[in-house]
């Protein structure tokens, strides 16, 4: 196969199957800030402020897999 | 930047475009961006500093509730007021400077004036962190400053000690460990502010090119939101990762 269609390829697994575990991750942060603040809502700022900042360390690794999907294609 | 080529579809440039020399050095759209987030700052606090007044007005009553806001979870954060005084200039100031960058992005004229040169139509203005090196940049001070605040907290052996510690094999390779994560924040650190908001371009480039009505604005309002954010989080983690260097290390781990 040639160049072009391997990157095509490439970029879609790269961006596919690297957002499959950041989302998985994402959704399990949230689960469990749901369940906290269900336990105990007073702490609710806390607790959420606590979940965006672990939110925010899984996102980057699902960018980082978005960022090698460009590079395939456009490098 | 990205361009729309008809109906050949959307070309993604990666790096900026270089649009002149200086001296010697080259100069690319995201410097200028750069250059004029630094000049609307500037003005900003020099026509505020100007209209200070004993009773305040409504513009200052909201930077004042900012600005004692944001000191006071620094200062919670930190735990240490010597230290909250030190560092929080350097974690507001990258945070208004990201966040006014990313914001600027949205403004027309970013991205769609500029000029040809021979067959590639070059954008005067870029939005700076779509660019590798202004992140890249951003991160290094972040990093720098974290190392040299660890070092200035604890001391230089006992900083170094939380890495490379002989006490036993586990503890060697737990430092080891810690050792590489601190590398790794360098790659988070910018990749995280780079791809956040170049994937947020290349979506709305996107979704403009199929459904040009209507449709790019609500995507629009979210990237604002996400600009923002990141922009926030930049300060933010760098004062969580200032609060762990100068925590001293656990005894009797």
């Amino acid at each position: 196969m040639d160049i072009d269609s391997a990157r095509l390829i490439g970029m879609a697994l790269a961006a596919g199957l690297g957002v499959i575990g950041p989302g998985i991750g994402i959704g399990l942060i949230g689960g469990g800030a749901m369940h906290a603040i269900g336990r105990n809502p007073e702490a609710s700022g806390k607790i959420v402020s606590n979940m965006i900042l672990a939110i925010v360390f899984t996102e980057a690794l699902g960018i980082l897999a978005l960022v090698v999907s460009f590079i395939i294609k456009f490098v | 930047m990205i361009h729309f080529f008809g109906m050949g579809g959307i070309h993604v440039i990666l790096a900026a475009e270089q649009i002149g020399t200086l001296w010697g050095i080259p100069i690319t759209n995201s410097l200028v961006m750069t250059w004029v987030a630094m000049a609307l700052i500037f003005i900003f606090v020099l026509i505020v500093n100007r209209s200070i007044a004993l009773v305040p007005g409504k513009l200052q009553t909201a930077l004042e509730w900012a600005v004692e806001g944001a000191r006071g979870y620094v200062g919670e954060t930190l735990e240490d007021e010597k230290l909250a005084e030190r560092f929080f200039p350097l974690i507001a100031g990258l945070a208004v400077f990201i966040v006014t960058i990313n914001e600027l992005e949205f403004f027309p004229g970013v991205g769609s004036i500029g000029f040809f040169k021979g067959e590639e139509f070059v954008p005067l203005l870029r939005a700076s962190t779509t660019d590798l090196n202004t992140t890249l940049a951003l991160t290094i001070i972040s990093v720098i400053v974290i190392e040299v605040a660890g070092i200035m907290g604890v001391g230089f052996f006992r900083y170094a000690g939380k890495f490379i510690n002989f006490g036993s094999p586990v503890k060697f390779i737990v430092g080891i460990i810690e050792l590489i994560s601190e590398l790794a924040r360098l790659i988070t650190f910018s990749f995280r502010l780079f791809g956040n908001i170049f994937a947020g371009e290349v979506l709305i480039a996107i979704v403009a090119f199929f459904v040009p009505y209507v449709l790019p604005a609500p995507f629009m309002l979210f990237e604002l939101f996400v600009g923002a954010v990141q922009g926030i989080i930049f300060g933010l983690l760098t004062l969580f990762f200032i609060k762990l260097a100068v925590t001293p290390p656990e005894a009797g781990h």
